[in-house]
């Protein structure tokens, strides 16, 4: 259990059955009055957002979240299936509940998947991952200017734009965070 | 933390405040910061040290010093308040206290008026912190001019979905103020909002003309909270009654037994009409550095460790 002083950006709780992260907090405590803890909290599952006040004798229950360290095996269809790479359990995510994520996922990939409880709610990815391209126009020489870019596809599906020098075959390191090419990676 | 700069700043507004309550004819007083009890205030908990306490206020001592006879005093002193953070609150913190015996609050309202004026002054003819206090918001009011006055009955009126006696009866109060009115005190011109409800004020005396409400106030710039001062209280057995509502209210809250302030309350008998006021000296350097957060105005906030 926390209690109302452990309140803090950042802090993950349990709400009627719900986890919330907090994500702005302000401590205040009006002339000789009792202390409010405002807190504005995200659903960590389907994102709603609200903003409460607490008071000192207010307890909140720790959420039950827990990470695990999975590899991703392959999709049918819109099932994602992952194994527990300790207990070789293995389970599935949907396309909506990984978003952007299906962009950079490939066989055999060692992810990080949050569970609240029993339920996977989101899988945190390596920060680089290195993708192969399978389509791209071949550079026309001659265009030297050297800040043009050119698109893409890579053998997710997925599509960038990246430095006109970049060709098929070649194997590329995409920055998950922002979806955006970082370089060239030498085989 | 303070840069070099802001130390020089933080070092000027000490002797600043001390230049003007000195050329006041008020006596500087420095009384101990360790004391084995405490006043008993349900939303304030003292830190412990050893088995006496961090003093969360000066105000005890001061004002038995008051019995000792003195007419006007001030000090600067740390005070410590357990669970106290935020970006307006620090744990431990710089307070100014001053007392004036054979006065009531409105007097104090005069010297807070005047205190700013000449803090103002002093620092803005000192060139090296020129720029930072022109950026001042209190560099935009015209300080000079009377400042406005509201009741918590008004404020309650003007800014609240319910009245100041609904607020109390559903424990609405401190959300009200915090929500609704904070904000909009003291933007144009500080602003001193006043008469507050007996139960939220166990040491300030009742107002003779309206005995549900005491001679308290607290002073707002930019809905900052800044300062708080009132009428005392000098009825021992009206003191004492208070006292042993609080410490009834601390135990059922969170436990702990406060102890009744014996010497202080004999001490009280000795005064006859005077009011106390704190001011944060943190927060009025936030607003001279127009600083968002009590950490950047101190040499060193518990991010510093």
């Amino acid at each position: 259990m926390f209690s109302a002083s452990d309140l803090r950006k950042g802090l993950k709780i349990q709400i009627d059955g719900d986890p919330y992260i907090i994500i702005d907090f302000e401590f205040s405590k009006p002339g000789k009055g009792q202390a409010l803890y405002r807190c504005k909290m995200r659903n960590m599952i389907s994102g709603n957002q609200f903003v409460n006040t607490y008071r000192s004798n207010d307890k909140f229950e720790k959420a039950d979240l827990e990470e695990r360290n999975m590899q991703y095996l392959y999709n049918q269809d819109d099932q994602y299936h992952f194994m527990d790479t300790q207990n070789y359990e293995q389970l599935f995510l949907t396309r909506e509940q990984l978003g952007d994520n299906i962009n950079f996922l490939i066989d055999n990939m060692e992810v990080q998947v949050l569970f609240f409880g029993t339920q996977p709610i989101d899988v945190s990815l390596p920060i680089f991952v290195d993708l192969t391209v399978t389509q791209a126009d071949p550079w026309a020489r001659g265009d030297t200017s050297g800040t043009d870019t050119k698109p893409i596809t890579v053998e997710t599906g997925y599509q960038l734009q990246v430095p006109p020098f970049v060709e098929e075959g070649d194997k590329i390191q995409i920055d998950t965070r922002t979806g955006a090419y970082v370089t060239r990676v030498k085989e | 933390m303070l840069d070099l700069e802001g130390l020089h700043l933080r070092a000027a507004l000490f002797r600043s405040i001390r230049d003007f309550f000195v050329g006041q004819d008020f006596l500087e007083v420095d009384t101990p910061v360790r004391q084995p009890v405490m006043i008993p205030e349900s939303y304030i908990e003292p830190i412990r040290a050893g088995s006496w306490f961090l003093q969360t206020s000066p105000e005890q001592c001061m004002k038995r010093l008051m019995g000792r006879g003195a007419k006007r005093i001030f000090q600067l002193s740390p005070c410590f308040r357990k669970g106290e953070s935020g970006r307006k609150h620090l744990e431990e913190f710089m307070m100014l206290e001053w007392y004036r015996q054979d006065a009531d609050y409105t007097q104090l309202m005069d010297d807070c008026r005047s205190l700013l004026c000449h803090v103002m002054a002093d620092l803005l003819k000192q060139k090296r912190f020129a720029a930072i206090i022109k950026r001042s918001c209190l560099q935009e009011m015209e300080l000079q001019q009377q400042w406005p006055r509201m009741s918590v009955e008004d404020a309650f009126l003007a800014f609240c979905p319910t009245t100041a006696g609904e607020a109390l009866s559903k424990n609405l109060f401190d959300e009200m103020m915090v929500e609704h009115i904070e904000p909009q005190l003291g933007r144009i011109l500080p602003l001193f909002l006043y008469d507050y409800p007996v139960q939220c004020s166990s040491l300030a005396r009742r107002k003779e003309s309206d005995p549900h409400v005491v001679e308290r106030f607290e002073m707002y710039v930019n809905g900052l909270e800044l300062a708080n001062g009132f009428s005392e209280l000098t009825d021992i057995e009206e003191q004492r009654s208070r006292f042993n509502q609080e410490i009834m209210r601390i135990k059922e809250m969170s436990g702990r037994d406060a102890q009744m302030p014996r010497r202080f309350l004999e001490d009280l008998q000795l005064i006859e009409r005077a009011a106390g006021i704190a001011l944060g000296f943190d927060r009025l350097l936030m607003l001279l550095m127009s600083k968002e957060s009590i950490n950047e105005v101190v040499s060193f906030s518990p991010a510093d460790w």
